[in-house]
């Protein structure tokens, strides 16, 4: 490939540098990606699709084993963990080939190789090492993404101790699984394997699971968790893995400072995420990083200047959506226009476990830390028709309001389908509505997005249904 | 694709119109530039010409049908080569825009460069004919920023918004409260932004049941009058009017009136034609009068275009002299005769009516001695003329005369026209009336 100059040269196809690339293509600049691995990135390829790919056979799966529930019985459910597999290879595949139609639609110049900043303007990419082109570009994009973090006493061996990347694609169910870390990515993998007939044990280091998320919820995660069989560890650290021939023994260090051998047969790691920022040249042009993470203004501007960072190698949180939304505001800012900075407290979070958590803004215990005079307000599933007739009664909506001004300061879900509900409250927050318009707002029933408005009345007293 | 044949706008300010009449049937072929149909407005009646070639395959919109929105399908046009069966499934409330602006639509309004200053975005230009709008001009704030601004008695209008279209947000007020904010005034504080709405109208029905049924007959409002109640009732409820009187002694004037329409070979020279040029003289030379109020601007024109209220069947109109100040009185006789024939048929041109710096309403010819005017927005003053009629004068010395007096009250809008300015205009007036030879220099 002969070198070539650009307006925008990014780095990572991911979900941040696909979308950087095609927003800058939209407004006319003319615009390279060099990926080095899949179009889409670990979110398409190895994250956030082909986890829900397989979490949707778990869920059909609970479902068809609960069938008399709901007046029928499967006799003899067999699940074929091979197909379960290929289909969400499928699923994955589908979703990078439209990744790879976007750039072409967009006029999007696709290079396959990995990059290097060589100065300021200037990438070298090569491909299997050897150099395959000089790209120059006046604006560079850094979306290179993250990787799973290890410890040196916690390494993968691609066998029977995974990362993410294995446990997309086992090649069989084990019977007992030992999951290290509690968050999203972790949890999600517990929970699927735990519906799949893996006995799972989870061990957090902190308090309690999904630590990010507010108590209360937290609380009734792992007693659902805990009722469906899991057994949760948590002020608990794993100290040693020893693999070996017929399994992994775990030395886990208990709440109470115990110590507790556990024999598994896999180990999931997962334990948090480290930047993709290792050869990227960072380091000879001066780029301002902090614990490894490239430190960006609100318009994702580096310190250097014509570079750029969004995604997983910046600031949290480090999710999907986040770095899609910081492309659309780097590729803008690029092209000279002024797009509104984003506010970290009002991205929502999802965690596709059984059953699914979703939030978005201060816990209450940050509410209160931030001096907040606060209403809660909590709808249980079990006041609501529609998860009675879907037959998910087991779940709560609740939400924090700053008691002086109406301002929805968080909002917290947990049930069935509260990720797709999440948004409601993202709308609201976004557009600084008040408890006023939310009460105001005709929710349509039955659905389960009436519990978001009860939850809202039931804050400033004026709950119906409880 | 059937072509939609949309309703079109025949003023920047129309938004409804009556669907008077087809001129064509369905299945019939028109070319581009073919009356095709004909649209009553509040103002005038006018000819809707095909644009483009094909058949007339639908009519979707009735004739007679009032209160047509603008950008409604009216009928829908086949190509060359298209049948009946290019018209299945076609949504006929389909595209509220001609297909042609479409392309620009699409394009979201967020790639334009982001120049629009905050404060323009704030407080969009409304249409000209509603300044009641501007003067209570739409705030955009979010209504957390609205809560904590009435709060802590933050005046919204003082703030500059940073969100979305210089939407006043949070971090706005946080910023206000930071820095010490503008005040609001008590009395505003308790109802941010909002305006008080103004007090419904009383319900028909309520005023119907008033009267005796059978002792009336009941008359739908048409679009003209309903124009004309909407527009009067904002003039006179949203501009500070008052009124200037002035008798002008008129002998000289009417003298000269003989004088001209002897000699002229053919057309005549009114009044009112006098009065025209005279006002737009004076308007000329007091170019502060000559403004129209605009919300948060006044518009000083340089020429005086004169509005004349022509009364028609079912209302009144106002076509315009343009650039009065520059014609003559044999140009401005023949242009009002001109005007006032087309207004009596309705076949006015949105343009020869909507702008105008100045009304005249003369009532003269019906005796009347004299009267004021409701003033035509966003104009800031209207002249109404009386009769001239013989009164006993008294002259300087004390001796008494007859002479003939005309009485002409002017009203003005007190936010464009302060009262010594408009006195001045009216001294100015009665100078050319009362000396109308003055208007020859």
């Amino acid at each position: 490939m002969s070198d070539q100059k650009f307006d925008v040269a990014v780095i990572g196809a991911g979900p941040g540098g696909y979308v950087a690339a095609i927003r800058a293509a939209q407004l006319g600049l003319k615009t390279v990606v060099i990926e080095r691995a899949h179009l889409g990135g670990i979110c398409l390829n190895w994250g956030c699709i082909p986890t829900k790919a397989l979490l949707r056979s778990a869920e059909v799966i609970h479902l068809a084993r609960r069938g008399k529930d709901f007046g029928f019985t499967i006799k003899d459910l067999e699940v074929d963990l091979g197909k379960i597999v290929k289909r969400s290879r499928t699923v994955a595949r589908r979703l990078s080939n439209g990744v790879a139609y976007l750039m072409k639609k967009n006029k999007v110049t696709v290079i396959d190789g990995e990059a290097s900043l060589k100065a300021k303007g200037l990438i070298g990419v090569t491909k299997d090492g050897a150099a395959l082109a000089d790209v120059e570009a006046d604006h560079i994009i850094l979306a290179t993404g993250a990787r799973a973090r290890t410890f040196p006493h916690l390494q993968p061996d691609g066998e029977r101790i995974w990362t993410y990347k294995q446990a997309l694609v086992p090649d069989e169910v084990p019977d007992e699984l030992l999951v290290i870390g509690s968050g999203a990515i972790g949890i999600e993998f517990a929970s699927f394997f735990n519906s799949l007939g893996s006995k799972v044990t989870v061990v957090e280091i902190m308090d309690r699971v999904l630590p990010v998320e507010d108590a209360e919820i937290s609380g009734l995660a792992r007693q659902a968790f805990e009722a469906q069989g899991m057994t949760i560890l948590t002020g608990a650290s794993v100290e040693a893995l020893d693999s070996g021939a017929d399994g992994v023994t775990a030395r886990i260090k208990l709440a109470d400072g115990a110590e507790q051998e556990l024999r598994t047969d896999r180990v999931i790691l997962a334990v948090g995420i480290v930047p993709n920022t290792d050869n990227l040249g960072l380091e000879e042009l001066g780029v301002k990083t902090d614990r490894g993470h490239v430190v960006t203004d609100a318009h994702c501007r580096t310190n250097v200047d014509g570079l750029y960072a969004i995604g997983d190698i910046t600031q949290p949180p480090w999710l999907a959506h986040k770095a899609s939304h910081e492309a659309i505001i780097c590729a803008e800012t690029i092209a000279g226009q002024d797009p509104h900075p984003l506010d970290a407290n009002k991205i929502a979070g999802c965690t596709y476990c059984t059953p699914q958590v979703a939030s978005i803004g201060l816990t209450e215990e940050e509410a209160r830390a931030e001096g907040h005079e606060i209403r809660v307000g909590r709808f249980p599933f079990q006041g609501n028709g529609k998860a009675i007739a879907l037959g998910e009664p087991e779940g709560l909506v609740k939400t924090i309001f700053d008691a002086g001004t109406g301002e929805l300061l968080g909002a917290h879900m947990i049930g069935a389908e509260v990720t797709e509900l999440i948004q409601g409250y993202a709308v609201a927050m976004t557009g600084e509505l008040t408890e006023a318009e939310l009460m105001h707002t005709v929710f349509p029933h039955p659905t389960l997005s009436e519990m978001m408005h009860e939850s809202v009345l039931d804050a400033y007293g004026r709950v119906i249904h409880i | 694709m059937p072509i939609s044949i949309l309703m079109p706008a025949l003023s920047p300010t129309m938004e409804t119109g009556k669907l008077a009449g087809w001129n064509v049937k369905e299945g019939e072929h028109v070319a581009p530039g073919d009356v095709i149909a004909e649209i009553e407005t509040d103002k005038a009646t006018m000819e809707v010409e095909a644009v483009e070639e094909g058949r007339l395959a639908r009519i979707l919109i009735e004739a007679g049908t009032e209160g047509v929105a603008v950008n409604t399908p009216i009928a829908l046009l086949l190509e060359e080569g298209e049948d009946e069966s290019a018209l299945e499934g076609f949504d006929t409330q389909a595209p509220a825009a001609p297909a042609k602006d479409k392309p620009a639509e699409e394009k979201p309004a967020e790639d334009k460069p982001a120049e629009v200053k905050p404060t323009e975005a704030a407080a969009p230009a409304p249409a000209p004919a509603k300044p009641a709008e501007e003067a209570g001009a739409r705030l955009f704030a979010s209504p957390l920023a609205r809560r904590m601004a009435a709060q802590n008695e933050i005046d919204l209008a003082q703030l500059q918004g940073s969100g979305p279209g210089g939407r006043i947000v949070k971090a706005d007020i946080e910023a206000a409260m930071r820095t010490g904010a503008p005040k609001a005034a008590p009395a505003a504080a308790s109802a941010p932004a909002a305006a008080a709405p103004a007090p419904a109208p009383m319900d028909p029905n309520r005023i119907t049941a008033l009267y005796e049924p059978g002792s009336f007959t009941e008359v739908a409002l048409d679009n003209m009058r309903a124009t004309i109640a909407r527009r009067l009732t904002e003039a006179k409820r949203d501009v500070p009017h008052y009124y200037l009187s002035v008798d002008c002694q008129i002998d000289t004037l009417l003298g000269a009136r003989k004088r001209l329409n002897e000699r002229l070979e053919d057309g005549r020279i009114s009044v009112n034609d006098f009065i025209i040029r005279a006002a737009a003289l004076a308007l000329i030379r007091v170019p502060d009068a000559n403004a129209a109020f605009a919300g948060d601007r006044l518009l000083k024109f340089k020429h005086a275009d004169i509005s004349m209220a022509v009364a028609i069947e079912g209302g009144l109109i106002t076509p315009i002299i343009r650039k009065a100040d520059t014609k003559s009185l044999a140009e401005i006789a023949a242009e009002s005769k001109q005007l006032a024939e087309k207004a009596k048929t309705r076949k006015l041109q949105p343009q020869e009516y909507e702008g105008g710096s100045f009304s005249v309403s003369n009532l003269g010819m019906f005796g009347i001695k004299n009267f004021t005017a409701v003033i035509n927005p966003p104009q800031a003053a209207i002249m109404a003329v009386g009769a001239g009629e013989k009164r006993a004068v008294v002259a300087a010395d004390g001796s008494l005369s007859a002479a003939t007096m005309m009485t002409v009250t002017l009203s003005c809008d007190h936010r464009v026209i302060d009262g010594a300015l408009g006195a001045r205009l009216l001294a100015e007036f009665k100078t050319f009336i009362e000396d109308p030879v003055m208007m020859l220099a």
